[in-house]
């Protein structure tokens, strides 16, 4: 199932270039980028792990582009995004975010049904791999 | 913009490219703000126009590698290095042989690291940001360090050596420092010297051009000499160059300064009303004052700390 989280994510995806002009988009507004990957793309899972610091003082693309193709080759099978943080006063909040890399095989979700007292039903979703 | 097939006998405008560039803007300004330091112009000048030509023969799909432009700059302080760095960042930009132009200033301690496997990631911090841009490294000869086998300086030196090859249309490195010691760095890294396409060594300033450039200073704090006060900063500047310490243009704008902080002073001192003419104006007492005409040796004091008073007036004890 192809996962739809974060801009860009009903568009077909990125080509390289594509991706770099979105980041030089971001430097220029200057915004810090980050890039962060995970293995369980689950909606509530919010903190995906960090790869390296976040990006500060960087005017060319190139060298957040060299970060992106490093942690695709570390983690080719997981998903990695690249975040912009716009520190702005007013907006302080991530202003940009979006998948650069998906495993070939996506998970999928399956639906959960909790019995609970007076024959309630909680529903969770779970990543089935 | 680019001719998909070009003929032999296609011509393009070269002037049109030359303006199109916009570099004579800054080769002017270049002129016109910077005082004396002929060969260095001259070979600036020449980087642009080979730039140019190299762009022009790309769009005749006269295909040719890339010139390397990597730099070292050697010359006594004050001699205006990080000022054509910077002005050199511009002009590199504008020629498209670098992308974003901006110039990031590293010393040993931006890229040297304290303990094993700290040199690596705060070297290739540093390279990250001066991607697209210039990586200006001053006192360069910092980096390496003979006396101490052990000295993480040599690790960051092999990081930039392959840099400086690998990704040469990422940035331009521009090295500088002073000539001799320069000379033994490059003698001790055969590598760096060869990598290194252009070594331009900045001339000491002559009397007549640190006059022009104090001139220049003055006039763009809105400042003015009158006719005593400037023949007082000529005197000045002749015995000045004669003591130790003398760093060119840095000692002219601090000699500056402190001429400034005397006028300060003396209208203070004075009270009242007062015009704008007196606000701007420097007289020859706020330059006759300084210690340089009472016999005082420039120490490195007079230099960088403002005197006691009485040192001042009473002369030296």
């Amino acid at each position: 199932m192809r996962i739809t989280q974060g801009t860009f994510a009903y568009l077909p995806d990125f080509t390289d270039e594509e991706i770099k002009a979105q980041i030089q988009y971001c430097l220029d507004n200057g915004w810090p980028l980050a890039i962060e990957y995970t293995d369980d793309p689950h909606p509530r899972n919010t903190y995906w792990e960090m790869w390296g610091l976040p990006m500060f003082d960087i005017k060319d693309a190139v060298a957040i582009m060299q970060e992106v193709t490093a942690c695709r080759s570390a983690f080719p099978e997981h998903y990695i995004r690249v975040a912009g943080y716009d520190r702005s006063l007013g907006r302080a909040t991530t202003a940009l975010s979006f998948i650069v890399n998906r495993p070939a095989q996506e998970p999928t979700f399956e639906l959960e049904r909790l019995e609970f007292a007076d024959r309630q039903v909680k529903y969770t979703i779970r990543t089935r791999r | 913009m680019i001719e998909e097939i070009v003929a032999e006998s296609a011509q393009i405008d070269l002037d049109a490219a030359y303006r199109e560039s916009n570099v004579q803007v800054l080769l002017d300004e270049l002129e016109r703000e910077l005082i004396g330091l002929i060969p260095v112009k001259t070979r600036i000048r020449e980087i642009a126009s080979l730039l140019l030509v190299a762009r022009l023969r790309q769009q005749m799909n006269l295909s040719s590698e890339p010139p390397t432009l990597h730099m070292s700059f050697t010359g006594r302080p004050g001699t205006g290095k990080t000022t054509v760095a910077m002005r050199m960042a511009k002009i590199l930009h504008h020629l498209g042989y670098v992308r974003k132009g901006h110039l990031v200033v590293a010393t040993r301690d931006d890229l040297v690291g304290q303990y094993v496997g700290h040199t690596a990631p705060k070297t290739k911090e540093m390279l990250k940001k001066a991607t697209g841009g210039v990586l200006f490294i001053d006192e360069a000869y910092y980096l390496y360090r003979p006396e101490n086998e052990r000295d993480y300086g040599q690790e960051a030196i092999e990081m930039l050596l392959q840099v400086m090859e690998n990704q040469r249309g990422d940035f331009v490195v521009i090295l500088a420092g002073y000539k001799e010691r320069m000379a033994t760095f490059f003698q001790a890294n055969p590598g760096f010297h060869s990598r290194i396409a252009h070594h331009i060594d900045f001339p000491d300033y002559a009397l007549e051009e640190l006059i022009e450039i104090a001139e220049l200073m003055v006039r763009r704090q809105n400042y003015a000499f009158d006719a005593e006060a400037r023949q007082a900063f000529q005197e000045y500047l002749a015995l000045r160059m004669t003591q130790p310490h003398f760093a060119n243009a840095r000692s002219v704008r601090n000699a500056l300064d402190r001429i400034k902080l005397r006028q300060a002073n003396r209208l203070v001192r004075q009270g009242g009303m007062i015009s704008k003419d007196a606000l701007m104006g420097i007289e020859a007492a706020d330059v006759r004052q300084s210690r340089v005409f009472q016999g005082g040796a420039a120490s490195i004091d007079s230099e960088f700390l403002v005197a006691p008073a009485a040192r001042i007036e009473g002369g030296k004890p």
